[in-house]
């Protein structure tokens, strides 16, 4: 199968520390990976190379390569705007922006120089109906995003990346600032959206991996101890360090 | 795991080897009831299989609980799983031992008939599959769990040579001696299931230690016989 995503003996120092050591991640097409670790492991660091989002922090330097479909995405070719279109994040903590519904949705479409009413009105609609939150916010288009509960908030985080069409969403802790049941709903959300693109999440939440992820991603310390299908990580580990932390024996 | 968990499943351990001793010491009470046409004593074993009946229900119970309230992984849900089926095994090994022990009241009535050899080798042969497969448990032997999937073989062997010896003696046997020959029959075949799910824990061994599910594998891979 070809990869989506790669990364070929990567490397990340925050000044004199190292934070990834040679990590090779394979991230498959419409598949779910769920990156695991206890806290500090790089699991975060790992997500954010993925758009180059650790390029916004100071003495940061990396080593290795990071592919999206065979090319680099540090070539001089490849646009950060559109590598951020092409890879986009959704955080821990839902972050829309002060506007209405409407133009946080319609954002990034803008960006990328849709201005046409009539397209902008189909692309909001679709990216809403993406997140099943059409039919709540239909009427409400033109409210504040901010008004919105939190798992409302998420979900249209997540159509404001639908909207600009991306290839691989990244998600870094998703739901830890939703309950039980709007967890399910965004994870709901997850199955569906990864029909059609390529799903990375960082959780702390192993039974959250279990559930929604096909592939699980283990990391210490810096490196990538163990990758394979998420049954057989969660029944068969094959690292006794992957074995004592997804059981609970670690630290 | 958090401490709660770790304090389940050695309390489970401990009811499992509990359950194991008991079943072991009934087989052993039901072959030697046979073996000494002693009716008192195969009384004792249908007696004692309530109490294993009562022990493999609580021990479902237990798993079941430990899975709804923990969600163990890794080697602690293979474990859950394993116990889950030996569980069952044990307790119909149990209900076999009572099979064999009920046979005693009609053997102790009847014409002494002398069984064959062979049946004493299988007895030998299956309570010993039992115990290693016990063993292997208790010390997460693979080895032992393989050595008793290879010795379930020569136990179907013995039960065929005892059939065979059944249907030689039945040729004249006077109605009391078919009767007597009919049960050993019986007997054998309840001793050769009880080899069958001595085999299954094995089986379930092996995969609580490796992660591997070797069922209808692991006794054609070329390996010494069980001692």
């Amino acid at each position: 199968m070809e990869l989506k995503m790669e990364t070929r003996q990567l490397n990340l120092f925050y000044g004199g520390f190292q934070a990834l050591r040679d990590v090779n991640l394979q991230i498959k097409p419409r598949e779910i990976t769920a990156i695991i670790g206890p806290s500090g492991c790089g699991k975060s660091t790992l997500l954010r190379c993925l758009n180059r989002m650790n390029e916004l922090i100071r003495n940061v330097r990396t080593t290795g390569q990071i592919l999206l479909d065979g090319r680099d995405i540090h070539d001089q070719a490849m646009e950060l705007t559109s590598l951020r279109r092409r890879v986009g994040m959704v955080f821990q903590r839902p972050n829309p922006f002060p506007l209405s519904v409407f133009d946080n949705v319609a954002y990034g479409p803008r960006v990328h120089g849709t201005t046409d009413g009539a397209k902008l009105q189909a692309i909001v609609e679709n990216a809403l109906r993406a997140t099943d939150l059409w039919n709540e916010l239909k009427d409400r288009r033109n409210s504040p995003a901010l008004a919105l509960s939190p798992e409302q908030q998420q979900r249209l985080c997540i159509s404001r990346l639908v909207a600009v069409e991306p290839e691989v969403l990244l998600m870094d802790e998703p739901c830890s600032a939703l309950d039980p049941i709007a967890t399910a709903r965004v994870e709901e959300l997850m199955r569906e959206l990864a029909h059609s693109y390529a799903i990375v999440i960082v959780t702390h939440n192993m039974q959250q991996a279990a559930r929604v992820s096909s592939e699980t991603v283990f990391m210490l310390l810096g490196d990538l101890v163990e990758a394979g299908r998420t049954a057989r990580i969660f029944e068969n580990p094959r690292d006794k360090r992957t074995e004592e932390y997804i059981s609970g024996r670690y630290g | 795991m958090s401490a709660h968990l770790a304090r389940e499943i050695e309390a489970l351990k401990q009811r499992m080897l509990h359950l194991c001793a008991i079943v072991e010491e009934n087989l052993h009470k039901a072959v030697k009831a046979i073996e000494l046409r002693d009716a008192a004593m195969a009384e004792e074993v249908v007696r004692k299989d309530v109490e294993i009946d009562d022990i493999e229900v609580e021990t479902e119970e237990e798993c079941l609980k430990i899975l709804a309230l923990y969600q163990p992984v890794a080697k602690d849900l293979r474990f859950i799983v394993a116990i889950l089926k030996i569980n069952n095994d044990l307790e119909r090994i149990g209900d076999l031992s009572v099979n064999i022990a009920k046979q005693v009241c009609h053997l102790a009535m009847a014409t002494k008939v002398a069984f064959p050899s062979e049946l004493w080798d299988m007895t030998d042969k299956t309570r010993a599959m039992l115990k290693g497969s016990l063993d292997s448990l208790i010390n997460l032997d693979p080895e032992l769990a393989r050595q008793v999937c290879v010795a379930d073989k020569e136990v179907d062997a013995l039960n065929k040579q005892v059939i065979e010896q059944a249907k030689e003696k039945m040729e004249g046997a006077t109605p009391e001696h078919l009767d007597a020959l009919i049960r050993m029959i019986s007997v054998a075949r309840h001793l050769e299931r009880i080899g069958d799910h001595a085999t299954n824990i094995a089986e379930d061994i092996f995969y609580m230690i490796n992660g591997e599910i070797v069922r209808h594998k692991l006794s054609k891979k070329s390996l010494p016989p069980a001692g």
